[in-house]
C-alpha cells in the first residue's frame, strides 16, 4: 500500500498551470521534505495530498483510493487518517486549547481519553495552557498545539505545511524533534519548508528524502543541498 | 486541569459548542419567529370565525323562511288565513305561525323607535316557517301561495344566505393563503439568516472540514441553534397571540358579526401547533441552506 501517491498530476489555476507532470508515491514510514521558492506551489501541492483541491489532470490517490472519487463523506473520513498542520494554524477561538485539540475526536463523535490528553499535552509542553484560549498562544505554542491537534487521533500521515515558519530557531528544532519522534512511531511525514537548514538538521537525525519543485514539476533531489 | 472529556456534555451538546454564539444577531431569527406566529394566531382566528359564522348563517338561514304578505287592509286577515291553511297541507313543514303586531312593532323597534303605531303603517303580515327534514319544495310552495293568497311572497334567505356564505367562505380562504405566506416568509428568513451565519463561521467550517467532520455534523451544530431559536420565538408569539384574542371582547347575539373574531372549544389548540410547525419550518430551511452552503466551502 502506499499512502499517498500522485499519478501524472497536474494543476492549474485560472491563469496556466502550476504543477505539471507530478507522479511520486509516499511509502508508509517515510520522512519527506518538500522545498521550493515561494509561490513554487508547495502548499497546492499538500492541498491535492489532502483532497482540499483536486488535480486538474492525471491522478491522486489517497490510501489506494482515487480521491476524484470521493465524495464529500469520503473526503471527511479520509482526513482522519491524516493529520495537518498549518503555518497560520487555525483554531476555534471561542474554545480552550484543550477542546480544540480534542475537535478531532469532537467531531467524529468520539470519546478522547484524558489520560491520551494529558499526555499528549505533556509530549508537546502545553499542560499549563490547556485552558486558555487560542488567541492567548504564542506563535510557537499555537504551532505545537496543531501538531497535537493533528496525531491526537493517531492519523498514518502528517502533513505539516512551514510548520516552523513563525517560529525561532530553538522551537524549530523542538517541532523538528516531535516530528521525528512521529515518524520512528511509524507515521508517514511530509514537511513543507524553505527552511534549509531545518532540512540539514532532520537528515542529521533520520534518513529524510528531500522533493523539490522546479519549474513546475516536483523532482527528488539529491544527497546535496 | 480541567478537560473536555472530563465534563459531561453529550455529544449533541458538543456539536452546538463548536459553532461560536453568535450574539445580538441570534435574537432577530428568534423575533422573526415570534412576530410570524403572532400574526398567523390571528390569521388563524380570522379563518376559523369565518368558518363559524358561514355555517352559522348557513344553517340558521336555511331552516327557517318568511311569507310576507301585503295586501289591502280588507283583504289582509282573508289571504292570511289562506295562507296558513295551505301551508297546514304542505309536506315538509315544521312548524309555521303569523307574527301578531306586538312581536312586529319589537322587530321594527330597533329602526323606528319605542311606541311605532303599527296598526296606523302598512306594515307587511309576516309569516315564520321552519321547514322539517325532509324540507319543503320552496318552488311548489311559491306556486301554491301565488294561486290561494296573491299578496304573499315567499323568502327562503338564499339571497340572503348566498352572499353571506361566499364571503365568509373567501374570508377563511384569504386566512388560510395568509398563514401560507407567513410560514413561507418565515423560511425566507430563517434561510436567509442561516446563510449569513454560514457565511460569517466560514473559517470555524473550514477548520472543522480539515479535522474531519463530516457536512452533517456541521449541519448539525446550525440547524440546532436555528430550530431552538424558531421554536423559542414561535411559543412567545403564540403566547402573545393566544392573550390577544382572548383579550377581544366577548361575542354577544346583537354583535355576532364583528366580535366572533377568536376560538372555540377545540379551536384553542390550534395555536398550539403553531411552535412545533414554525420549529419544522426552521430545521428543513436551515438544512437546506446549510448543505448548500458547505458544498460552495470545500
Amino acid at each position: 500500500m502506499t499512502v499517498i501517491s500522485f499519478e501524472n498530476v497536474a494543476y492549474s489555476y485560472g491563469g496556466g498551470e502550476l504543477l505539471t507532470d507530478v507522479s511520486l508515491k509516499l511509502a508508509p514510514g517515510s520522512f519527506h521534505f518538500l522545498t521550493g521558492p515561494s509561490g513554487a506551489g508547495k502548499s497546492t501541492f499538500l492541498k491535492l495530498a489532502y483532497a482540499e483541491l483536486r488535480p486538474t489532470s492525471g491522478r491522486v490517490m489517497l490510501f489506494d483510493n482515487d480521491v476524484t472519487r470521493l465524495s464529500r463523506d469520503d473526503v471527511a473520513r479520509t482526513r482522519r487518517r491524516i493529520g495537518i498542520v498549518h503555518q497560520d494554524c487555525k483554531f476555534l477561538d471561542h474554545m480552550t486549547l484543550a477542546a480544540n485539540m480534542a475537535l478531532p475526536f469532537t467531531v467524529s463523535d468520539r470519546e478522547s481519553s484524558p489520560q491520551d490528553m494529558e499526555d499528549l499535552l505533556g509530549w508537546v509542553g502545553l499542560k499549563h495552557l490547556a485552558d486558555a484560549l487560542p488567541p492567548q498562544l504564542s506563535g510557537g505554542e499555537r504551532q505545537r498545539a496543531a501538531l497535537a491537534r493533528a496525531v491526537i487521533v493517531d492519523p498514518d500521515v502528517i502533513l505539516a505545511d512551514e510548520p516552523t515558519g513563525n517560529v525561532d530557531w530553538e522551537m524549530s528544532l523542538r517541532i523538528l524533534t516531535l516530528l521525528v519522534e512521529l515518524n520512528k512511531m511509524g507515521k508517514t511525514i511530509l514537511v513543507a519548508t524553505h527552511d534549509l537548514n531545518l532540512i540539514r538538521q532532520a537528515k542529521a537525525q533520520i534518513p529524510a528524502r528531500v522533493l523539490r519543485i522546479r519549474s513546475h514539476r516536483v523532482q527528488l533531489a539529491g544527497a546535496d543541498l | 486541569m480541567k478537560l473536555p472529556a472530563a465534563k459531561p456534555a453529550s455529544p449533541a451538546t458538543r456539536a452546538l459548542q463548536v459553532v461560536p454564539p453568535s450574539g445580538p444577531t441570534a435574537w432577530l431569527t428568534t423575533f422573526t419567529a415570534g412576530a410570524m406566529t403572532f400574526l398567523c394566531v390571528f390569521a388563524l382566528a380570522l379563518s376559523l370565525a369565518s368558518g363559524r359564522l358561514a355555517n352559522r348563517w348557513s344553517e340558521a338561514l336555511a331552516r327557517t323562511a318568511t311569507i310576507r304578505l301585503s295586501a289591502p287592509a280588507e283583504q289582509v286577515q282573508i289571504q292570511t288565513d289562506a295562507i296558513l291553511a295551505t301551508l297546514a297541507t304542505t309536506p315538509g313543514i315544521a312548524s309555521f305561525r303569523a307574527l301578531d303586531d306586538a312581536e312586529t312593532r319589537a322587530l321594527l323597534e330597533p329602526w323606528f323607535g319605542p311606541g311605532l303605531p303599527v296598526e296606523a303603517l302598512p306594515i307587511p303580515r309576516l309569516i315564520q316557517v321552519v321547514e322539517a327534514d325532509p324540507p319543503y319544495d320552496s318552488e311548489g310552495l311559491r306556486q301554491r301561495l301565488a294561486a290561494e293568497a296573491p299578496g304573499a311572497l315567499l323568502d327562503d334567505h338564499t339571497r340572503w344566505r348566498r352572499p353571506l356564505a361566499e364571503a365568509a367562505a373567501r374570508i377563511r380562504l384569504l386566512g388560510v393563503l395568509s398563514i401560507a405566506l407567513i410560514g413561507g416568509a418565515m423560511a425566507a428568513m430563517i434561510t436567509l439568516a442561516a446563510r449569513a451565519a454560514l457565511a460569517t463561521n466560514a473559517e470555524v467550517i473550514h477548520v472543522l472540514r480539515l479535522v474531519g467532520a463530516k457536512d452533517s455534523y456541521i449541519a448539525r451544530a446550525f440547524v440546532r441553534r436555528f430550530t431552538l431559536r424558531a421554536l423559542t420565538g414561535a411559543a412567545i408569539g403564540a403566547a402573545a397571540g393566544l392573550i390577544g384574542v382572548a383579550a377581544l371582547p366577548a361575542a354577544d347575539a346583537a354583535g355576532g358579526f364583528l366580535t366572533g373574531l377568536g376560538f372555540t372549544g377545540w379551536g384553542w389548540l390550534w395555536p398550539l401547533a403553531l411552535p412545533p410547525l414554525a420549529a419544522i419550518v426552521a430545521f428543513f430551511a436551515t438544512r437546506r441552506a446549510a448543505f448548500q452552503k458547505l458544498r460552495e466551502l470545500t
